[in-house]
């Protein structure tokens, strides 16, 4: 009985305290810059496409809704489309970390809503966009890759030098 | 002429006390939902209209455009019946509650408090009729359920009165609260008080005692096949209900419209609507007890302490001054 009524007291005091509620489209909540919403396809720093068309992440995709050709342009691959169909997706992020080259990535954006079901089939114009995205430096090809007969790591022509990692050292 | 008078003034009380109450009721699906919003640290029905006011309208239209459906199984006269009775009844209930002196129905009932407990009775035969015309097990249950429950704790009910009918030596509600005026009846009668409010709970079905609607197990219970303004009027009926109680608690328990500097009216309001939050906090905090427990509180504890109440004010009454 007097547990029942310490209950209700405190219960009361609730009319006091801030609502946790936060009214949605007057304000706007904060999502983390890793929040997984709608897909973008990203450039390298020197605004070249960085998707390099490998179908991982067409592979790993669990409800299968990334699809996407293969094409050959000035000695690398390129995307001749690339489509997502939002209306599959359940944006559970495997496409961002199965990507080589941190082409596909997730971003803070959730308000994709349609009226007509074709409307959220993206195509690669919807997809790509100007910018870095999460990683403005990393660019795949200037990686210094492994070294392998007749080229040692970072000697190849557009491969960076290979980070000292004693010189990091404080 | 004065005849006529009285009769003009009389009808005045009835149209515009029942426009009164209706709005009341309704407005009151809403302060509810705002207030359990609040007490759980959110917003409740905040969109249509200021402050979401406009929701009452909605919920009423949405209401009155449902599929008004009688299920193929139920029995229909009856089921048309209830509703009817759960409104009827409370309706009825708030007639004899005097606002002040000037204004309620028939607050001068010489039998006023005896007419609130027969018509909070003959509510029973509303969730009763309601639970076997469904013809569906769980509204058989809930039905059942609320039978037992409102005949029981109408004894309390009953009983928690004697002591402020002793005290106030009339049954004539207007009479109770001219006897409170210089002490409110909470003080002598706390636990009659306490009693009453807690059968007040049990004979609304409010929550914590709403082991008839007992969502987790019986569905909706009695109300389990109504649809559209059929339980729209359960729904209402349970609202006024609220409203019943609180303002015969006050009435019998706090000095009805007394209090200083503010007019009477605004009084009883005041003291009303505490007790209507009061409702709403309960459901706000408390769980549902158990059936058997809430059965077992009712006729071990609240019974012999109505009793004790009875007796000890008897004994005080004969052995001193009237108190």
């Amino acid at each position: 009985m007097l547990s029942s009524l310490v209950t209700l007291w405190y219960t009361f005091l609730h009319l006091f305290q801030r609502n946790v509620t936060v009214s949605y489209p007057d304000e706007m909540p904060y999502l983390a810059p890793r929040y997984r919403g709608r897909i973008v396809l990203t450039r390298d720093p020197d605004g070249e496409e960085r998707c390099v068309s490998c179908y991982l992440c067409a592979v790993a995709c669990p409800v299968d809704c990334i699809s996407l050709q293969k094409t050959e342009a000035e000695g690398r691959w390129y995307p001749e489309f690339f489509r997502i169909n939002f209306s599959r997706c359940i944006f559970c992020g495997f496409c961002e970390e199965a990507c080589p080259t941190y082409a596909i990535q997730l971003t803070p954006d959730f308000e994709m809503s349609e009226y007509d079901r074709q409307n959220l089939v993206y195509e690669k114009e919807h997809l790509l966009i100007s910018g870095t995205g999460k990683y403005p430096d990393y660019n795949f090809y200037r990686v210094s890759g492994l070294a392998i007969l007749g080229k040692d790591k970072g000697e190849a022509a557009r491969e960076r030098k290979p980070i000292d990692t004693r010189s990091l050292l404080p | 002429m004065t005849h006529g008078n009285e009769i003009v003034i009389g009808l005045l009380n009835v149209v515009i006390g029942l426009a009164v109450l209706m709005a009341a009721a309704a407005l009151l699906t809403w302060i509810e939902r705002r207030l359990l919003g609040f007490w759980q640290d959110r917003y409740g029905p905040n969109r249509a209209g200021p402050f979401g006011v406009l929701q009452v309208v909605a919920d009423g239209i949405k209401l009155l455009f449902k599929q008004d459906w009688i299920p193929p199984f139920a029995d229909p006269v009856i089921f048309v019946l209830a509703p009817a009775i759960s409104m009827v009844t409370v309706m009825l209930a708030i007639a004899v509650v005097p606002a002040t002196p000037m204004i309620g129905i028939i607050g001068n009932l010489n039998v006023g408090l005896l007419f609130f407990l027969a018509m909070s009775g003959l509510g029973v035969y509303s969730v009763v009729l309601a639970g076997w015309s469904s013809n569906n097990k769980f509204s058989l249950l809930g039905g059942m359920r609320a039978a037992a429950q409102m005949v029981s704790y109408e004894v309390f009910m009953g009983l928690s009165l004697v002591g402020v009918v002793m005290l106030a030596g009339s049954f004539n509600l207007t009479d109770v609260v001219h006897s409170q005026r210089h002490l409110w009846y909470v003080v002598p009668q706390f636990i009659g008080f306490v009693v009453f409010f807690l059968g007040g709970i049990a004979e609304t079905h409010r929550l914590p005692f709403d082991l008839p609607e007992g969502e987790n197990e019986l569905g909706a219970g009695f109300h389990t096949e109504y649809s559209g303004m059929k339980f729209g009027m359960f729904f209402v009926g349970e609202y006024i209900g609220i409203i019943v109680v609180s303002a015969m608690t006050t009435v019998l328990f706090l000095g009805g419209w007394y209090g200083p500097l503010l007019p009477p009216f605004l009084w009883f309001a005041i003291k009303t609507g505490f007790f209507v939050a009061f409702f709403i906090l309960l459901r706000a905090a408390l769980p549902r007890p158990r059936y058997d427990q809430f059965m077992a509180f009712g006729w071990k504890i609240l019974l012999p302490l109505t009793l004790l109440n009875i007796l000890v004010t008897g004994a005080l009454m004969l052995a001193g001054p009237a108190i």
